[in-house]
């Protein structure tokens, strides 16, 4: 009770004007979900159709595609981490950074060299900070990516798993990995996001969501211009919207945490402010009373002085 | 019988569903040249360029959309036209198209990606024209 009215009066101000802001940071974040949701389903045709394409190449062609065989003996492996540009989502970043971690230590285990790939500024600001050294970052999309984005780090990407090693003399390039991995936050619900790493290359086509039933037969497809080549020009593409579903699916985990974290923070402001206001109220209340007893302290000192001389 | 002999066509971008509906015929640009698909047409996947999508729809209208490279499938009379862009012909900014264009042509055709910006414009150019 050491403080004054006046210093609990403005505590309960500078706590209202941050609810205000996490109130706005709430709200927009709910808005920006529904939009989030809408890009990944509109995105879903898409991710369907070459999925159906895939499987259909790889059931009726013998054809073996770099892509997608396992090296024997692999060595490096490349972990793409998909977080946020900005903070203030709760554990949003962490949760995805803590999962990337156990990846690396797990492969790292199993005797592979780890290069590290990052998506959005906290996963970049994480590791320069413990001066871990990043491939590469793309920064600036996190909340709303375009394919663009996820075109070219699947590029990226790909063109690092299909470097040789023979070729590592080239100082530019990083030398080539054996595996890509990936991780990112799934987005389950508004209320459930959970981290997730995935095996992305070499990539195992049959999909598991995906598989046709034993009696429905896929139809013998012609292939132009050769099965290989038509191999050739899918698989990337796959890869790509692969990870533009991560992207994706990442954006709208992000939203959700956030809008949950700013809901969090407006629920404690709420708290604060009744507590300051009691507090307010209590020290008011001392005053006057202290100040009361004091002028009955002192009219009774004057009366008393006053007897004394009479 | 009708629905039997009309394909369902989906054009489909990476990031939305551009169109889908029933046609008479497709016809598409891949690699190998132009290909018409047409009712109980044999299954198919072949890879497509830069080029114009002409849907003739069952009521005998005719759609133009332009696309970038991609894919094309069909089965059971099911066509479905996967491309990372693209575009209905009412969509395209024809000024936008023709000062891409401009650009792309000044870049020369010397690398691969310069010559497929000038294919991407030529070809949206086209489908405009075609559509009007």
């Amino acid at each position: 009770m050491a403080l004054s009215v006046r210093e609990y009066r403005a505590r309960i101000k500078s706590t209202e004007s941050m609810k205000k802001i996490t109130r706005a940071m709430e709200l927009i974040a709910a808005s920006r979900i529904i939009k989030a949701q809408q890009r990944a389903q509109a995105a879903a045709p898409y991710a369907r159709e070459l999925t159906r394409a895939v499987s259909a190449v790889a059931t009726f062609s013998n054809v073996d595609h770099p892509l997608t065989t396992e090296p024997e003996n692999p060595q490096r492996a490349a972990v793409l981490v998909v977080t946020s540009d900005r903070g203030l989502a709760g554990a949003y970043s962490s949760n995805v950074l803590k999962e990337a971690e156990r990846l690396v230590e797990k492969l790292r285990e199993e005797g592979k060299e780890v290069d590290l790939y990052v998506t959005g500024r906290k996963a970049e600001g994480y590791f320069k900070f413990r001066q871990r050294a990043v491939v590469q970052a793309w920064t600036g999309f996190s909340d709303q990516p375009t394919y663009d984005v996820a075109a070219d780090i699947g590029a990226t990407l790909i063109s690092a798993f299909l470097n040789d090693d023979d070729t590592e003399a080239d100082e530019d390039t990083p030398p080539g990995v054996d595996e890509v991995h990936v991780v990112f936050t799934r987005f389950r619900s508004m209320l459930v996001q959970e981290p997730q790493a995935v095996r992305l290359l070499p990539l195992e086509v049959v999909e598991g969501t995906e598989a046709p039933e034993p009696g429905d037969l896929l139809p013998l497809y012609e292939f132009e211009p050769s099965a290989s080549e038509v191999l050739d020009a899918l698989l990337p593409r796959y890869v790509q919207s692969r990870i533009f579903f991560a992207l994706l699916q990442a954006a709208a985990s992000e939203l959700a945490a956030r809008q949950k974290a700013m809901k969090a923070a407006t629920d404690n402001a709420d708290e604060l402010i009744k507590k300051y206001k009691r507090i307010a109220n209590q020290a008011r209340q001392a005053g006057i009373t202290q100040e009361i007893s004091e002028i009955v302290g002192g009219v009774n000192a004057l009366a008393d002085a006053n007897a004394g001389q009479e | 019988m009708a629905s039997d002999s009309l394909l369902q066509v989906e054009l489909v971008a990476a990031d939305r569903l551009v169109w889908s509906g029933q046609a008479k015929m497709v016809i598409a640009r891949t690699t190998e040249g132009d290909v018409g698909i047409l009712p109980h047409h044999a299954p198919m996947l072949s890879v497509i360029i830069e080029g114009v999508v002409d849907v003739q729809t069952a009521e005998g209208e005719t759609w133009v959309a332009a696309v970038d490279a991609g894919f094309l499938s069909v089965a059971d009379n099911r066509v479905s036209i996967l491309s990372e862009r693209a575009e209905m012909s009412h969509e395209i900014d024809l000024e936008k198209a023709r000062a891409e264009y401009d650009r792309a042509k000044q870049a020369g055709e010397n690398d691969d990606e310069a010559a497929e910006a000038l294919r991407r414009a030529e070809a949206r150019i086209r489908a405009v024209e075609r559509a009007s």
